[in-house]
């Protein structure tokens, strides 16, 4: 028997282009970051990170950082004086603000829109389909700009902005009613968190939900006629050129917050509709022929087996919303891209400053991902794979 | 007493689904009657006829305006040609009449050259139709390749007249469109073969590329290639503003392509990649004469979808400065003589986007139907 | 595979080569053409005109000076527009050869950021504008407002710094990545103010529809010395720019414009001739032609020149000069150039 020569032994080859290539891909590696170093020796810019620590010097429209006060952590409105990285963490605060906010709501309607495509309501049928392909096939960034400068700055100014309910709808931002901190907060907190744990301990104990849920309530009641108001109702109201009092939802916030849900809820809406349409229609008929009526088929029979296929890619458009939350340095919203921006500015180091940004908005992803990964092992069906 | 019937049937079936018409056809009454009042009355339109030039090619001198209608005439006749080529004849009179009804609405808005010069492209896209069906139908398939290629080079060869710091508007948006797709493919294809593959290292590396780019935001690549780009160059070669915001797109684009490739890669059986070799094939034929094609075809509206996320996703390039549609809208909104249109403006904007948009899903459904993809 | 492997390291060999140092002088001299960052949209200091398309503008022109000191005609200059933003990574990444780009001299900038400054061009001052309808009369009326600027700029620090200095609380400041997004926010009534440089702001103003609608408050909160810059660590490119803005002033003091140079050019005053460049080597001691001076003045003109072309008072953007700080230091301002000898 002839002995294939080394030079075509699969084997071989596989090994030597494995070696070929990732010797290509280091000296690439070490030759563009050398290149990019010595490019930057040479016109006199140090890489460096020290800058972190220096003082920002400008103010951020909105947003916490953190900072040792007084021998404690606290969360609190960034301040000029702050250092560089406070600002970052303003921006992370941010993003994660509006991405939270917008995950939540674009879940919901993305979930009515994908019911509604199915609706066998002639109306909403259609409805849901106009909206699906006008949002889908329009730039996102179009959509922002539209919501903050065509809809939002046109509302009328604060002095002549309408009041529901407390309420106050203005180009300056929505200001809603909102429960802050009252006399009794202090005595209250213990039972707060006490109530807290018990819920979120029964969110994942299934058998033993039931009793903690009560636990919690019990607890939560008991602490507020114990401690006595430890929250209170803090009304805006107009004053000077501003409104003090209520929780503010600055224009820029939700222009960013309604230009992403309504865009992600197209896609979300999507994902659903594929879902409910990949069941099998006996399960349907199934369900009307026990008596069920059509929400209560929705409610107990098709979402929850449509939950398992819509997993995964409502995981995907999660991240998408959190990554597309950087386009709000196009309406003046200090998430992290935006303070990015300015720190680079203020401070000459755009390229340490764009690797942090990438390395939070990695890390955001991978958590994300990790959080789907682990739900979607607990919707799954049980024997299934994966 | 059809209409009767069916309304009863569709919208009017039970106590609730009345209900649910009324409530939605009160808010589809409200909301519609607030804007078509909006747009007859209170928006002033004008802004769009009197920014026309702008918004379709931004800055390019008007003297050389003439090479845009060549480029556009090398392009319809690149289109016609393929389209004489693969696609069935039906569906040209759909895109014939669209066409026509776009021609007519821009009609007024437009200058009588560049009535003209539409024209005359789309005579060279019609030309170049019945050429393709009237040639052998196995030699005008082997022509596309070749004739797309020299197409391409001799529109940008026509529009290079004109320094690309000038061209902006619309149709900076398709050719970055364009440039960013025909060189993000390639790339993702390779990185797609190399997760699939079984060396260790080059799935690593190519898993690696994916997932980092993944899981970052567009714009972040786009401003880290603008940043990095210059640093990587010899001081005296200077590479434009629309190149490096490409070049991010295509690192960018790439590692999407690459995971519907994947998609698609996965979906060929292990059977014909064993039947290949033992035909004799070399594992550079058997890839792109019988896996690729397999996969790719199983993945093309996933591929479309893709091309239509970038149309989209340049108008990004308002962010780091590039002159596209969308910072043309920019441009005109920040003239005082239209401040305050931004509704109409940023209508006009998504209209255009939308037609693009629309038209090329439409196309990947009507590809997905001819080749009658998931009915197996 | 063999093949590849060369032309890839070929190409990285030269990249490496091509960043040997080697002052930007000889690369521009070699490109036959000058790459000027401008601002692009800040009326009266660097804008594209509507009409021609062309870049215009008091900073433009400096561009202009430059290019036709090296190579005789004022318009072989590529201008690219770069935000406030960008600006410094422009000149940091070696994208553009200089910058005339209303930028403020501070000591970060020259210091942690990494460029070299040029001869203040412009001495500014940081102003704010409000709408009439406000009934505002002095920048000690706004605690509690919300000022409107664009990011990564001075103003924006100074602003913070102000409004801490007064011990305000509940003022907002909204930044935008251009300023013609700061001013549409304005317009629009997202801020009640607006703070630039008080030139920018005279230039916005007359842009607006209702240019009285709008109050320019008196108080000045900062100074802005206005210049161009470079890179850092090249003495050579920056010495010639530098003396180029210098020759401007010169001419002005001399009182040489462009319809008198060639009378002057005939002059046998020898500090004439050696500013015009007719007997010494000034001009070649900087690496430059030695009539650079009258190339600068035949092409573009002196100071006084290119302001009252673009910020004078027949000019829609008309900034007073007489007895400011662009005034010449013989009438009183700051404008004043160290001697050409």
């Amino acid at each position: 028997m002839k002995t294939v020569p080394f030079y075509k032994n699969i084997k071989v080859l596989g090994v030597l282009t494995q070696v070929v290539v990732s010797l290509l891909v280091l000296f690439g590696l070490y030759f563009l970051g050398r290149t990019a170093y010595e490019g930057m020796v040479s016109r006199g810019i140090p890489f460096t990170f020290s800058f972190l620590w220096q003082e920002a010097g400008f103010s951020i429209s909105e947003g916490k950082t953190i900072a040792l006060e007084g021998g404690r952590i606290v969360l609190r409105p960034f301040e000029p004086s702050d250092a560089y990285w406070q600002a970052f963490f303003t921006g992370v605060y941010n993003t994660l603000r509006v991405s939270i906010a917008g995950i939540v709501l674009t879940t919901l309607l993305g979930v009515m829109v994908g019911v509604g495509r199915l609706s066998s309501n002639w109306l909403v049928n259609r409805l849901s389909f106009a909206y699906v392909e006008l949002v889908r096939n329009t730039p996102l960034l179009v959509q922002l700009f539209f919501w903050y400068f065509g809809a939002i700055l046109k509302l009328p100014p604060i002095r002549q902005a309408s009041e529901w309910f407390g309420m106050i709808v203005s180009q300056r931002g929505v200001f809603v009613p909102w429960p802050v901190p009252g006399p009794g907060f202090d005595r209250y907190l213990p039972f707060f968190l006490g109530g807290l744990l018990a819920f979120l301990l029964g969110a994942f104990w299934s058998r033993g939900r039931r009793g903690l849920w009560l636990l919690g309530l019990l607890l939560l009641a008991a602490g507020w006629l114990y401690a006595g108001d430890p929250f209170v109702l803090s009304v805006p109201e107009k004053r000077g050129f501003r409104v003090v009092g209520g929780a503010q939802l600055s224009p820029e916030f939700s222009a960013v917050l309604l230009a992403l849900v309504v865009y992600t809820a197209s896609y979300i809406a999507e994902i659903v509709r594929g879902a409910i349409q990949s069941l099998p229609k006996g399960q349907w008929e199934a369900a009307f022929s026990l008596g069920l009526n059509y929400g209560q088929t929705l409610r107990y029979v098709i979402l929850p087996q449509a939950l398992r296929i819509i997993v995964p890619p409502l995981g995907n458009q999660y991240l998408n919303l959190t990554k597309n939350s950087s386009l709000a340095i196009a309406v003046g919203y200090p998430d992290l891209f935006n303070v990015y921006g300015t720190i680079a500015n203020q401070s000459g180091r755009s390229l340490e400053g764009i690797l942090i940004v990438m390395g939070v908005y990695l890390s955001l992803s991978l958590t994300i991902s990790a959080l789907v990964n682990a739900y979607n092992r607990r919707v799954a069906l049980r024997g299934a794979r994966r | 007493m059809r209409a009767l019937a069916w309304m009863k049937r569709n919208l009017f079936n039970g106590v609730w689904n009345t209900l649910l018409t009324l409530v939605t056809a009160y808010l589809l009454y409200a909301v519609g009657r607030a804007i078509l009042v909006w747009a007859f009355t209170e928006a002033r339109w004008q802004v769009i006829p009197a920014n026309f030039r702008l918004f379709m090619v931004g800055p390019f001198p008007p003297e050389a305006i003439w090479r845009v209608w060549v480029a556009l005439a090398i392009f319809l006749a690149l289109v016609g040609f393929t389209a004489g080529v693969v696609v069935r004849r039906r569906y040209l009179g759909t895109a014939a009449a669209v066409a026509g009804v776009l021609y007519l609405l821009a009609f007024p808005v437009l200058l009588p050259s560049s009535r003209l010069g539409l024209l005359a492209a789309a005579f060279a896209g019609g030309l170049a139709w019945l050429l393709a069906g009237s040639i052998a139908p196995r030699l005008a398939r082997r022509l596309l390749a070749p004739v797309w290629f020299l197409g391409t080079l001799a529109a940008i060869q026509v529009l290079s007249g004109v320094p690309s710091q000038r061209w902006g508007g619309l149709l900076l948006t398709v050719i970055a469109t364009f440039f960013a797709v025909v060189l993000a493919f390639p790339l993702g294809l390779l990185l797609a073969l190399g997760r699939t593959s079984k060396m260790p290292v080059i799935s690593l590396l190519s898993t690696l590329y994916i997932e980092l780019v993944r899981g970052v935001p567009l714009v972040t690549v786009l401003f880290l290639a603008w940043i990095m780009v210059p640093l990587f160059v010899p001081e005296d070669f200077r590479v434009p503003q629309l190149v490096r915001g490409i070049a991010g797109f295509v690192l960018f684009a790439a590692a999407y392509l690459a995971e519907y490739v994947r998609g698609g890669l996965q979906g060929v059986s292990r059977g014909q990649w064993e039947a290949a070799w033992a035909l004799g094939l070399s594992g550079f034929q058997t890839v792109v004469f019988i896996i690729l094609p397999q996969a790719l075809r199983a993945v093309i509206p996933a591929l479309i979808g893709q091309v239509i996320a970038i149309f989209k996703d340049t108008s990004l390039f308002v962010i780091i400065g590039i002159m596209d549609l969308l910072s043309m809208a920019q441009v005109v909104l920040s003239n005082p003589k239209f401040l305050g249109l931004e509704r109409e403006v940023y209508l006009f904007v998504m209209f255009v986007y939308f037609l693009g948009a629309a038209s090329l899903s439409f196309l990947s459904r009507r590809l997905e139907a001819a080749m009658g993809l998931g009915k197996r | 595979m063999k093949r590849l492997v060369l032309i890839v390291l070929s190409f990285l060999l030269l990249t490496a080569f091509g960043l040997a140092q080697k002052s930007r002088m000889d690369v521009v001299m070699e490109r036959g053409k000058l790459i000027c960052g401008v601002n692009g949209k800040a009326p009266g200091f660097g804008y594209v005109d509507e009409k021609t398309g062309k870049y215009m503008g008091f900073d433009v022109d400096f561009c202009r000076a430059v290019s036709a000191a090296l190579f005789d005609d004022p318009d072989r200059v590529e201008y690219v527009p770069l935000t406030a933003k960008a600006r410094f990574n422009a000149i940091q990444t070696g994208e553009v050869d200089v910058v005339f780009r209303n930028t403020t001299i501070t000591t970060s900038r020259d210091g942690s950021v990494g460029v070299d400054f040029l001869p203040v061009n412009f001495y500014d001052g940081q102003g704010v504008m409000v709408k009439k309808e406000l009934g505002v009369k002095s920048v000690y009326e706004l605690e509690g407002a919300t000022v409107c600027t664009n990011q990564g700029t001075t103003t924006e620090k100074n602003w913070t710094d102000f409004v801490r200095s007064q011990g305000w609380k509940g003022n907002k400041l909204l930044t935008f990545e251009s300023f013609d997004k700061v001013f549409n926010a304005f317009m629009s009534g997202r801020c009640d103010a607006v703070t630039t440089d008080k030139s920018g702001l005279v230039g916005w103003k007359a842009k607006a529809p209702d240019p009285e609608a709008l109050v320019i408050l008196p108080e000045t909160l900062s100074k802005e010395p206005l210049a161009g810059f470079t890179f850092q660590n090249d003495s050579r490119w920056r010495d010639a720019l530098t003396w180029i803005v210098y020759a401007t002033i010169q001419a002005e003091e001399f009182g040489i414009t462009q319809k008198n140079l060639d009378e002057f050019l005939k002059s046998d005053k020898p500090a004439i001739r050696r500013f015009l460049g007719l007997e010494g080597t000034l001009g070649k001691g900087l690496g430059l032609p030695n009539d650079f001076v009258a190339r600068v003045i035949r092409h573009v003109g002196n100071y006084g020149e290119i302001y009252d072309r673009h910020l004078g008072p027949n000019s829609p953007f008309f900034i007073p000069r007489k007895g400011s700080l662009n005034d010449l230091y013989t009438r009183g301002g700051l404008m004043y150039s160290p001697p050409f000898r």
